[in-house]
């Protein structure tokens, strides 16, 4: 069968599709997108996460029939889906969901003195895993990527318990989830602050709404 | 389809990340940007124009003989390009890393559950399944030996009939794979002087490393009549000299390339589907990738070997160790494997980080028809500190002592002897590790009352259920909860044991790029996520003081580096990009009195010149020369080898001799939360402090104790492949096979000693395993604590902690 949908912001069209192929085979074997992983196909480690409409789903679980003419995000196009949501927002403004972040202010300078990636444009989530130490090898990385980049969209401000909940259907053999922890928070805080340049003072409780319209840079 | 470029093979492992700083500083993975942006070539991710897909067929039984194999309704598959059997290798049949037991294809007999009996190549994945699924093999059950007693008691099925491995005259049944005793001092005298006795049995289950990214590679069939082999491994060049017979081609026709590799942990020091895709690719002319799925990659490595320890320890009332004695038996499954350095290491670290002078000790590895068992993290070490600290713990309560205090008490230091005889000759802060975890500050009590509520999480106004046992099950809010705190300490070896010649190789060029000086780095060491590449640019960063680094991929173009295995990568390819740095920089400089000899005096004076900021300078930092002026259009080069210093194997009867090359110390406290009731255990924090002797990237050294204390957790509560008495695997996936996610892993501070051992480069330890051993019984102890149950079994179930078996 053929499949036609949206990748990343592109039509993509997949011909000869087998009914049996999963969302994953045809991304990674057909469409040329293999920043998708593969370390399960049951639906148990997460390294496969993509959106589905803006769901968090595991792609080895969707079949590719389903998906037709509907939207995907991969890790390969989440810079530019998290940029576009940044300019959305700016445009819009957003709801900044309270509750305490437990990255420090000092923290948060600490990691981002360190140097970040030249010239390849990353997304928050994509730098402060770069800085904080929360890539080994790196497999179950795009998962979590795209689990915590939607943890963030939904909760600015998330609680340890929250990203604990958020990333549990990510599995990471490596590193023992301390430094992705502390990657996810030094993102919210990155981000948080990036939308709200008036609080400069670290992540103090929000006044339970988002900056005003124009506040954000 | 992938777009104009025909193959998607790694070419840039390593770059992307601007990386800056030498040794010491938490300098960011060069890999890291390709990591983040899903650009980075995994084994699993490599295509080729026009390639096929392998598939394996595999023995559904443990121990059977292969009557027949009919392949024909297989060919006859459309899309099928080539099937293979043990009739069609081509030249050398068996393989293995130390005893070549293994056969590439079973031939007339299968061994284990999972054994590999065919091979199919097609055009598509899922038409290699269904041509494997056509193949017809006929098979007589044989009865399967799964234990100690059914593998030496009278009447047992020998599996490997005419065994000539140089382990086979010293072992007392040919199941046996190897046996090490170790016999030191008198202990039926410290045994009448003991005042306390305290003896035990042990038993831990069988662990999987169970890395993210499954078992894949690509085999190309070259021009030359070679083939080039990208792989996920942990040591190309034994891959290579395995593979070479097998495929009856000279070793410089083999080309093995390290691609992407998704985590390691010991399960890829074997081969898996090398030999199957490179025979694929020979047979059909055609590039041929294999990748795993989980529930094959659950049967196609080898797994930590399951154990039965007993071990016996008496001490004077004052808490001093006067003997111990101990045997541990650890089950090889069906192949060698490194099952017999896997018995040296549980013997020879059997004993613990405790001086005692007595001891009457003994590891065995048998042969059994279950799946093979080698290579895992910590690599014997770990089954033996389950048992060793478990009975510390006994000892403490039968003296009254406080366990930490008592295991203080009798650790080692600097100067002391190991069982083997051998002195610990460079720090060995035992005593000091274990009063740092004890202390650190406690985790308040009751976190689930003091975090938030919110809808999310569930449960009734002002209790958190996602900090409690069970989690989002909902299944209490603080009631029949306990909490209980333990401690654990383990030694581990770092490097090649007993005599091996464990060596690494190092190329480091040094040139002008663009003006600017640049240090290419070229080595075989496989990076498997542990930041082997962060720090091989530190090391020539500080040793060059150059800021341009660039580290080439590893292939076996350049000389072995040895396996990434043992805690041994960054003293050992460490130490050979080191080496080859001070070969470089001696040539740079003398580079320099040839040509600035006249411009001062410096330059011959006889003092030493340094390397800094693309400078060289004196060693009071006057600034001589740019080393861009100094190279012009010279390139140095040098390829050299390092060697740690010598090892001896261990006298087959008393064990003695200087076996390992240095030791690694951790210590854990574990705080866990029990629900009674359940028998549900949260861990709620996991305190690590350890001896590095050098941290030479902080950020990096933190993230493999915190990965090597989350995988001791995960044998602590959860971890283990279930292999019925029949011998079938029972748990092949990650629905079954649990791993800890990030709800079930606590907070992890690490406490990071450095204490130089001058044998090594810059002083450091490896760092890697010793986090794994201390971690299991640490959590254990803390859950006897909290619950009074003996719990003499890894991994503690449910049903142990609540008497419902």
């Amino acid at each position: 069968m053929r499949v036609t949908f949206t990748v990343n912001g592109r039509r993509h069209e997949a011909d000869d599709v087998w009914e049996g192929e999963s969302l994953l085979y045809v991304l990674r074997e057909r469409m040329g997108l293999p920043g998708s992983k593969n370390a399960c196909e049951q639906g148990e480690c997460g390294s496969c996460t993509v959106r589905l409409d803006g769901e968090s789903v595991c792609a080895c679980l969707v079949a590719a029939g389903q998906v037709e003419g509907r939207d995907v995000v991969t890790v390969e196009g989440l810079a530019d889906y998290a940029r576009q949501r940044a300019e959305a927002a700016s445009a819009g403004g957003t709801a900044a969901e309270s509750a305490s972040v437990s990255t420090s202010a000092a923290d948060e300078q600490r990691w981002a003195a360190a140097p970040a990636a030249d010239g390849v444009p990353l997304s928050p989530v994509q730098e402060a895993f770069i800085d904080a130490g929360a890539v080994q090898c790196g497999f179950c990385t795009p998962g979590l990527l795209v689990a915590a980049d939607e943890l963030i969209e939904r909760n600015a401000r998330p609680s340890d318990a929250d990203i604990r909940e958020a990333l549990s259907g990510n599995l990471c053999r490596c590193t023992g989830y301390e430094k992705i922890l502390d990657a996810v928070r030094l993102a919210a805080a990155r981000t948080d602050h990036a939308e709200a340049p008036g609080d400069g003072n670290g992540p103090g409780p929000h006044s339970g709404h988002g900056p005003a319209q124009g506040e954000v840079v | 389809m992938p777009g104009a470029s025909p193959t998607r093979i790694p070419t840039a492992l390593t770059q992307g990340t601007v990386t800056k700083g030498g040794i010491g500083e938490s300098t960011l993975r060069p890999d890291g940007t390709l990591k983040v942006t899903g650009e980075f070539a995994y084994a699993s991710d490599l295509w080729h124009e026009d390639m096929l897909w392998g598939c394996t067929l595999r023995s559904p039984y443990p121990h059977a003989e292969i009557r027949s194999v009919d392949v024909s309704e297989a060919l006859k598959l459309p899309g099928v390009y080539s099937v293979m059997t043990h009739d069609d290798l081509p030249a050398t049949t068996h393989f293995g890393l130390e005893i070549h037991d293994q056969p590439v294809l079973a031939k007339d007999r299968v061994r284990y559950h999972g054994e590999a009996v065919a091979i199919v190549a097609a055009d598509h994945p899922e038409t290699a399944r269904r041509a494997a699924a056509k193949i017809r093999v006929e098979y007589a059950e044989l009865p399967p030996v799964h234990d100690e007693d059914s593998a030496t008691g009278p009447g047992a099925p020998v599996l490997h009939p005419g065994r000539d491995d140089h382990h086979a005259p010293h072992v007392t049944h040919p199941n046996i794979v190897h046996r090490q005793p170790i016999v030191r001092g008198d202990v039926a005298a410290a045994k009448a002087r003991a005042d306390v006795v305290v003896r035990g049995e042990y038993e831990v289950g069988m662990q999987d490393q169970a890395f993210l990214g499954p078992e894949s590679g690509l085999a190309v069939p070259a021009e030359d009549g070679g083939i080039d082999l990208y792989i996920a491994t942990q040591w190309l060049h034994v891959d290579r000299d395995q593979l070479a017979p097998v495929l009856g081609l000279p070793q410089d026709k083999v080309r093995l390339t390290l691609s992407g590799v998704g985590g390691a942990f010991g399960a890829r020091e074997d081969l898996s589907m090398q030999a199957h895709a490179c025979l694929l690719a020979m047979a059909t002319g055609k590039p041929v990738k294999i990748v795993y799925n989980r529930y094959e990659s659950f049967f196609g490595h080898v797994h930590r070997h399951p154990a039965k320890l007993t071990y016996e320890h008496g001490a004077s009332r004052d808490g001093k160790l006067l003997y111990m004695t101990c045997r541990i038996v650890l089950d090889g499954g069906a192949y060698a494997s490194s099952s017999p350095a896997v018995v040296g290491n549980a013997v020879s670290l059997g004993a613990g980080p405790y001086e005692v002078d007595n001891v009457d000790m003994e590891a065995l590895a048998l042969y059994t028809n279950n799946p093979p068992c080698g290579a895992m993290r910590g690599f014997g070490a770990v089954q033996a500190c389950f048992a060793y600290e478990a009975q510390m713990d006994r000892l403490a309560a039968e003296l009254g002592m406080d366990p930490v205090e008592l295991r203080q008490r009798n650790a080692m230091s600097q100067g002391s002897l190991m069982p083997t005889g051998q002195e610990v000759d460079s720090p060995a802060p035992v005593a000091e590790i274990l009063r740092r975890v004890k202390a650190m500050p406690m985790p308040p009590e009751r976190q689930w009352e003091s975090s938030q509520s919110s809808g999310a999480a569930g449960g009734s106004t002002g209790v958190d259920v996602r900090a409690l046992p069970g989690g989002l099950s909902n299944t209490t809010h603080g009631e029949g909860v306990v909490r209980g705190v333990g401690y654990a300490v383990g030694i581990k070896n770092v490097g090649f044991s007993e005599g091996f010649d464990d060596y690494s190789t190092a190329r480091v060029r040094l040139e002008v790029a663009g003006g600017e000086p640049v240090a290419v780095v070229h080595t075989a060491m496989a990076e498997v996520g542990q930041g082997g590449v962060t720090v091989h640019a530190q090391i020539a960063r500080t040793e060059l003081g150059v800021s341009g680094v660039s580290i080439l991929p590893a292939d076996t173009q350049v000389g072995s580096a040895g396996s990434t295995s043992a805690s041994r990568q960054t003293y050992m390819t460490g130490g050979a990009v080191k080496k080859a740095c001070e070969a470089v920089r001696e040539k740079a400089v003398r580079l320099g009195r040839e040509k600035f000899a006249g411009h001062h005096p410096a330059w011959v004076s006889g003092g030493e010149l340094l390397l800094e900021g693309g400078k060289v300078v004196t060693g009071d930092g006057e600034v001589l020369a740019a080393l861009a002026d100094v190279l012009g259009d010279e390139v140095i080069d040098e390829e050299l080898e390092f060697r740690h210093r010598p090892t001896e194997r261990l006298d087959l009867e008393t064990g003695q001799g200087f076996g390992h090359v240095q030791y690694s110390f951790a210590a854990h406290r574990a705080v866990v939360e029990v629900d009674t009731e359940l028998g549900l255990v949260k861990v709620v924090e996991l305190a690590c402090a350890q001896d590095v002797g050098k941290a030479i990237n902080p950020l990096s050294t933190i993230g493999q104790i915190q990965g090597g204390t989350t995988q001791g957790l995960g044998l602590a509560v959860m971890e283990e492949i279930l292999v019925d008495p029949g011998g079938k695997v029972r748990n092949p996936s990650f629905t079954d096979y649990l791993i800890p996610t990030i709800l079930d892993t606590p907070a992890i501070p690490v406490d990071v000693l450095e204490l130089a051992d001058e044998h090594a480069p810059y002083g450091l330890r490896g760092v890697g395993e010793a986090p794994t051993l201390s971690s299991t019984p640490a959590v254990v102890a803390a859950i006897r604590n909290a619950t009074g149950l003996a719990l003499n079994r890894v991994p503690v179930r449910p049903e142990h902690l609540t008497d419902t078996r």
